[in-house]
Protein backbone atom coordinates (compact mmCIF):
# COMPACT_ATOMS: atom_id res chain seq x y z
CA UNK A 1 0.00 0.00 0.00
CA UNK A 2 0.88 3.52 -0.82
CA UNK A 3 1.61 5.81 2.08
CA UNK A 4 0.40 9.73 1.79
CA UNK A 5 3.32 11.90 1.92
CA UNK A 6 2.62 12.85 5.03
CA UNK A 7 2.54 9.63 6.49
CA UNK A 8 5.74 9.10 5.38
CA UNK A 9 7.13 12.27 6.60
CA UNK A 10 6.08 11.62 10.13
CA UNK A 11 7.01 7.97 9.66
CA UNK A 12 10.89 9.21 8.56
CA UNK A 13 10.90 11.85 10.84
CA UNK A 14 8.68 11.19 13.86
CA UNK A 15 8.44 14.16 16.37
CA UNK A 16 8.31 13.54 19.79
CA UNK A 17 9.64 10.18 20.30
CA UNK A 18 10.37 9.17 23.88
CA UNK A 19 8.70 9.24 27.80
CA UNK A 20 9.06 11.59 30.46
CA UNK A 21 11.07 11.36 33.42
CA UNK A 22 9.25 9.47 35.89
CA UNK A 23 9.86 12.69 38.66
CA UNK A 24 8.77 15.32 36.01
CA UNK A 25 6.02 17.20 36.87
CA UNK A 26 2.46 17.21 35.33
CA UNK A 27 3.04 14.05 33.52
CA UNK A 28 -0.13 12.20 32.36
CA UNK A 29 0.05 8.62 30.44
CA UNK A 30 -2.12 7.17 27.94
CA UNK A 31 -1.81 3.54 26.99
CA UNK A 32 -3.97 1.65 24.07
CA UNK A 33 -3.76 -1.39 21.92
CA UNK A 34 -5.33 -2.10 18.73
CA UNK A 35 -5.96 -6.48 19.02
CA UNK A 36 -6.75 -6.52 15.20
CA UNK A 37 -2.95 -5.37 14.35
CA UNK A 38 -1.18 -5.52 17.61
CA UNK A 39 -0.05 -2.24 17.51
CA UNK A 40 0.62 -0.72 20.96
CA UNK A 41 0.59 3.07 21.50
CA UNK A 42 1.72 5.39 24.66
CA UNK A 43 1.38 8.88 24.76
CA UNK A 44 2.54 11.17 27.83
CA UNK A 45 1.25 14.54 28.07
CA UNK A 46 2.86 17.11 30.55
CA UNK A 47 0.43 19.60 31.81
CA UNK A 48 1.56 23.08 33.50
CA UNK A 49 -0.10 24.56 36.03
CA UNK A 50 -2.44 27.03 33.99
CA UNK A 51 -4.19 23.37 32.80
CA UNK A 52 -2.07 23.75 29.32
CA UNK A 53 -0.22 20.76 27.80
CA UNK A 54 3.00 22.31 27.11
CA UNK A 55 4.90 18.89 26.02
CA UNK A 56 3.97 15.39 24.39
CA UNK A 57 6.06 12.36 23.85
CA UNK A 58 4.74 9.14 22.17
CA UNK A 59 6.09 5.76 21.92
CA UNK A 60 4.30 3.41 19.43
CA UNK A 61 5.17 -0.18 17.92
CA UNK A 62 3.27 -0.58 15.13
CA UNK A 63 2.56 0.11 11.10
CA UNK A 64 3.36 3.92 9.91
CA UNK A 65 0.21 5.25 9.82
CA UNK A 66 -0.26 4.06 13.72
CA UNK A 67 3.34 6.01 14.27
CA UNK A 68 2.43 9.10 11.98
CA UNK A 69 -0.74 9.05 14.03
CA UNK A 70 0.60 9.39 17.14
CA UNK A 71 3.39 11.45 16.08
CA UNK A 72 0.77 14.14 14.80
CA UNK A 73 -0.96 14.06 17.45
CA UNK A 74 1.43 15.04 19.98
CA UNK A 75 2.38 17.75 17.49
CA UNK A 76 -1.09 18.84 17.84
CA UNK A 77 -2.08 18.76 21.12
CA UNK A 78 0.36 21.30 22.41
CA UNK A 79 -0.83 24.64 23.92
CA UNK A 80 -3.99 23.19 24.02
CA UNK A 81 -6.36 22.38 27.52
CA UNK A 82 -7.37 19.41 28.02
CA UNK A 83 -10.44 19.81 26.79
CA UNK A 84 -9.56 21.52 23.91
CA UNK A 85 -6.97 18.51 23.64
CA UNK A 86 -10.51 15.84 24.16
CA UNK A 87 -12.17 17.73 20.76
CA UNK A 88 -9.66 16.53 18.81
CA UNK A 89 -11.25 13.63 16.72
CA UNK A 90 -9.62 10.68 14.89
CA UNK A 91 -11.64 11.62 11.22
CA UNK A 92 -8.80 14.79 11.50
CA UNK A 93 -6.06 12.94 11.91
CA UNK A 94 -7.05 10.26 9.16
CA UNK A 95 -8.01 13.36 7.13
CA UNK A 96 -4.77 15.26 7.73
CA UNK A 97 -2.42 12.22 7.11
CA UNK A 98 -4.86 10.87 4.29
CA UNK A 99 -5.05 7.50 5.81
CA UNK A 100 -7.11 4.86 3.36
CA UNK A 101 -10.14 2.99 4.59
CA UNK A 102 -7.98 -0.38 6.37
CA UNK A 103 -5.89 2.44 8.33
CA UNK A 104 -8.47 4.23 9.94
CA UNK A 105 -8.30 2.23 13.18
CA UNK A 106 -4.41 4.26 13.71
CA UNK A 107 -6.22 7.26 13.92
CA UNK A 108 -8.68 6.13 16.23
CA UNK A 109 -6.08 4.18 18.50
CA UNK A 110 -4.67 7.49 18.56
CA UNK A 111 -7.83 9.41 19.32
CA UNK A 112 -8.43 6.97 22.52
CA UNK A 113 -4.61 7.45 23.23
CA UNK A 114 -5.38 11.37 23.88
CA UNK A 115 -8.46 10.37 25.58
CA UNK A 116 -6.37 7.74 28.04
CA UNK A 117 -4.23 10.45 28.80
CA UNK A 118 -6.17 12.93 29.56
CA UNK A 119 -8.26 10.64 31.68
CA UNK A 120 -4.88 9.61 33.71
CA UNK A 121 -4.40 13.20 34.47
CA UNK A 122 -7.64 14.13 35.50
CA UNK A 123 -7.31 10.77 38.12
CA UNK A 124 -4.18 11.52 39.32
CA UNK A 125 -5.44 15.30 40.23
CA UNK A 126 -8.50 14.35 41.55
CA UNK A 127 -10.80 16.00 38.57
CA UNK B 1 -23.85 -30.05 -9.57
CA UNK B 2 -20.08 -29.42 -8.71
CA UNK B 3 -20.51 -31.22 -5.33
CA UNK B 4 -24.35 -32.09 -4.74
CA UNK B 5 -23.62 -32.95 -1.08
CA UNK B 6 -21.73 -29.76 0.05
CA UNK B 7 -23.59 -27.03 1.75
CA UNK B 8 -22.46 -23.60 1.02
CA UNK B 9 -24.72 -21.96 4.13
CA UNK B 10 -22.97 -24.78 6.88
CA UNK B 11 -20.73 -24.11 9.08
CA UNK B 12 -16.91 -24.71 8.62
CA UNK B 13 -17.08 -27.53 11.53
CA UNK B 14 -20.05 -29.17 9.97
CA UNK B 15 -18.69 -28.58 6.37
CA UNK B 16 -15.49 -30.52 7.84
CA UNK B 17 -17.50 -33.19 10.05
CA UNK B 18 -15.93 -32.05 12.98
CA UNK B 19 -17.89 -31.12 16.30
CA UNK B 20 -17.75 -27.29 17.10
CA UNK B 21 -14.76 -27.57 19.32
CA UNK B 22 -11.69 -25.18 19.69
CA UNK B 23 -10.00 -28.48 20.72
CA UNK B 24 -9.93 -30.16 17.50
CA UNK B 25 -8.35 -33.35 15.55
CA UNK B 26 -6.25 -31.71 13.11
CA UNK B 27 -5.78 -35.12 11.48
CA UNK B 28 -9.39 -35.62 10.85
CA UNK B 29 -9.28 -31.99 9.26
CA UNK B 30 -6.56 -32.66 6.99
CA UNK B 31 -8.05 -36.07 5.80
CA UNK B 32 -11.59 -34.51 4.86
CA UNK B 33 -10.08 -31.09 3.42
CA UNK B 34 -8.22 -33.28 1.36
CA UNK B 35 -11.28 -35.24 0.55
CA UNK B 36 -13.80 -32.53 -0.44
CA UNK B 37 -10.84 -30.94 -2.16
CA UNK B 38 -10.57 -33.80 -5.42
CA UNK B 39 -14.53 -33.30 -5.40
CA UNK B 40 -14.66 -29.59 -6.08
CA UNK B 41 -11.39 -29.03 -7.63
CA UNK B 42 -11.59 -26.99 -10.98
CA UNK B 43 -9.06 -29.21 -12.85
CA UNK B 44 -12.02 -31.42 -12.81
CA UNK B 45 -14.55 -29.44 -14.44
CA UNK B 46 -11.91 -28.47 -16.91
CA UNK B 47 -14.50 -29.63 -19.58
CA UNK B 48 -17.67 -28.65 -17.74
CA UNK B 49 -19.96 -26.10 -18.80
CA UNK B 50 -19.49 -22.20 -17.33
CA UNK B 51 -21.87 -22.18 -14.88
CA UNK B 52 -20.62 -25.48 -12.99
CA UNK B 53 -16.95 -24.63 -13.78
CA UNK B 54 -17.93 -21.41 -11.47
CA UNK B 55 -19.47 -22.70 -8.79
CA UNK B 56 -16.54 -25.47 -8.36
CA UNK B 57 -14.09 -22.27 -8.37
CA UNK B 58 -15.91 -21.11 -5.91
CA UNK B 59 -16.62 -23.95 -3.57
CA UNK B 60 -12.71 -24.62 -3.98
CA UNK B 61 -12.21 -20.60 -2.60
CA UNK B 62 -14.65 -21.45 0.14
CA UNK B 63 -13.27 -24.73 1.11
CA UNK B 64 -10.28 -23.28 1.49
CA UNK B 65 -10.61 -20.35 3.62
CA UNK B 66 -12.69 -22.67 5.50
CA UNK B 67 -10.27 -24.84 6.36
CA UNK B 68 -7.35 -21.75 6.61
CA UNK B 69 -9.76 -20.93 9.78
CA UNK B 70 -10.08 -23.87 11.54
CA UNK B 71 -6.40 -25.12 11.05
CA UNK B 72 -5.17 -21.85 12.76
CA UNK B 73 -5.94 -21.98 16.49
CA UNK B 74 -6.49 -17.66 16.54
CA UNK B 75 -8.77 -17.88 13.86
CA UNK B 76 -10.66 -20.57 15.06
CA UNK B 77 -11.15 -19.15 18.40
CA UNK B 78 -12.67 -16.34 16.56
CA UNK B 79 -14.87 -17.90 14.30
CA UNK B 80 -16.13 -19.99 17.50
CA UNK B 81 -16.80 -16.61 19.44
CA UNK B 82 -18.66 -15.22 15.65
CA UNK B 83 -20.56 -18.50 15.84
CA UNK B 84 -22.05 -18.28 19.37
CA UNK B 85 -22.88 -14.66 18.59
CA UNK B 86 -19.75 -12.76 20.71
CA UNK B 87 -18.23 -9.90 18.71
CA UNK B 88 -14.64 -10.17 19.71
CA UNK B 89 -14.46 -5.95 19.28
CA UNK B 90 -11.00 -6.42 17.42
CA UNK B 91 -11.19 -3.35 15.46
CA UNK B 92 -13.59 -0.99 18.23
CA UNK B 93 -11.55 -2.19 21.73
CA UNK B 94 -8.08 -0.40 21.87
CA UNK B 95 -8.68 -0.19 26.43
CA UNK B 96 -6.93 -3.15 27.07
CA UNK B 97 -5.87 -3.32 30.57
CA UNK B 98 -3.40 -1.00 31.34
CA UNK B 99 -1.08 -3.66 32.72
CA UNK B 100 -1.39 -5.42 29.90
CA UNK B 101 -0.13 -3.10 27.47
CA UNK B 102 2.32 -1.75 29.79
CA UNK B 103 3.82 -5.34 30.01
CA UNK B 104 3.50 -5.33 26.22
CA UNK B 105 5.29 -2.00 25.39
CA UNK B 106 8.09 -3.47 27.56
CA UNK B 107 8.24 -7.04 25.05
CA UNK B 108 8.38 -4.92 22.10
CA UNK B 109 11.19 -2.33 23.55
CA UNK B 110 13.20 -5.90 24.93
CA UNK B 111 12.56 -7.00 21.38
CA UNK B 112 13.70 -3.48 19.70
CA UNK B 113 16.81 -3.61 21.76
CA UNK B 114 17.82 -7.04 21.02
CA UNK B 115 17.37 -6.38 17.37
CA UNK B 116 19.19 -3.26 17.56
CA UNK B 117 21.89 -4.81 19.47
CA UNK B 118 22.16 -8.07 17.29
CA UNK B 119 21.36 -10.73 20.47
CA UNK B 120 20.79 -13.63 18.89
CA UNK B 121 20.56 -15.35 21.96
CA UNK B 122 18.09 -12.66 23.70
CA UNK B 123 15.84 -12.66 20.90
CA UNK B 124 15.58 -16.48 21.13
CA UNK B 125 14.88 -16.38 25.13
CA UNK B 126 11.72 -13.90 24.08
CA UNK B 127 10.89 -16.27 21.60
CA UNK B 128 10.39 -19.05 24.09
CA UNK B 129 8.97 -16.85 26.69
CA UNK B 130 6.35 -15.62 24.54
CA UNK B 131 5.62 -19.44 23.06
CA UNK B 132 5.17 -20.42 26.82
CA UNK B 133 2.81 -17.52 27.80
CA UNK B 134 1.13 -18.27 24.58
CA UNK B 135 1.04 -21.70 25.39
CA UNK B 136 -0.51 -21.06 28.90
CA UNK B 137 -3.38 -18.73 26.95
CA UNK B 138 -4.19 -21.29 24.15
CA UNK B 139 -5.08 -23.95 26.92
CA UNK B 140 -7.11 -21.62 29.05
CA UNK B 141 -8.71 -20.63 25.97
CA UNK B 142 -9.52 -24.84 25.36
CA UNK B 143 -11.55 -24.53 28.65
CA UNK B 144 -13.23 -21.39 28.06
CA UNK B 145 -14.36 -21.88 25.03
CA UNK B 146 -15.20 -25.84 24.94
CA UNK B 147 -15.58 -26.47 28.81
CA UNK B 148 -17.31 -23.25 30.84
CA UNK B 149 -18.71 -21.67 27.23
CA UNK B 150 -17.34 -17.96 29.07
CA UNK B 151 -17.29 -16.51 25.60
CA UNK B 152 -16.74 -12.93 27.15
CA UNK B 153 -13.59 -13.93 29.04
CA UNK B 154 -12.74 -16.07 25.60
CA UNK B 155 -12.88 -12.90 23.68
CA UNK B 156 -10.87 -11.01 26.41
CA UNK B 157 -8.27 -13.51 25.66
CA UNK B 158 -8.48 -13.56 21.91
CA UNK B 159 -7.72 -9.94 22.28
CA UNK B 160 -4.71 -10.81 24.10
CA UNK B 161 -3.56 -13.39 21.82
CA UNK B 162 -3.60 -10.97 18.86
CA UNK B 163 -0.97 -9.11 20.64
CA UNK B 164 1.25 -12.26 20.66
CA UNK B 165 1.04 -13.27 17.92
CA UNK B 166 1.90 -10.06 16.50
CA UNK B 167 4.80 -9.81 19.04
CA UNK B 168 6.03 -13.15 18.41
CA UNK B 169 6.00 -12.32 14.68
CA UNK B 170 8.24 -9.15 15.39
CA UNK B 171 10.72 -11.49 17.40
CA UNK B 172 10.84 -14.01 14.77
CA UNK B 173 11.18 -11.11 11.72
CA UNK B 174 14.38 -9.86 14.25
CA UNK B 175 15.73 -13.52 14.09
CA UNK B 176 15.27 -13.95 10.18
CA UNK B 177 16.98 -10.31 9.97
CA UNK B 178 19.82 -11.85 11.65
CA UNK B 179 20.27 -15.20 10.12
CA UNK B 180 20.21 -13.09 6.36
Amino acid sequence: MAYSEKVLDHYEHPRNVGSFGKEEEGIATGMVGAPACGDVMKLQIKVGKDGVIEDAKFKTYGCGSAIASSSLVTEWVKGKTLDQALEIKNTQIAEELALPPVKIHCSILAEDAIKAAVADYKKKHGE
Amino acid sequence: MAAPNLDFNANHFKLFGLPENFRLDADTLDKRFREIQAQVHPDKFAHAGDAERRLSLQWATHVNEAYQTLRTPLPRAQYLLHLSGSDTELHSNTSMAPEFLMEQMEWREAVEEARQGREYDELEQLHFRVKQEMKGHYDQLARLLDDSRDYAQAADLVRRLMFLEKLLFEIDEALAALEA
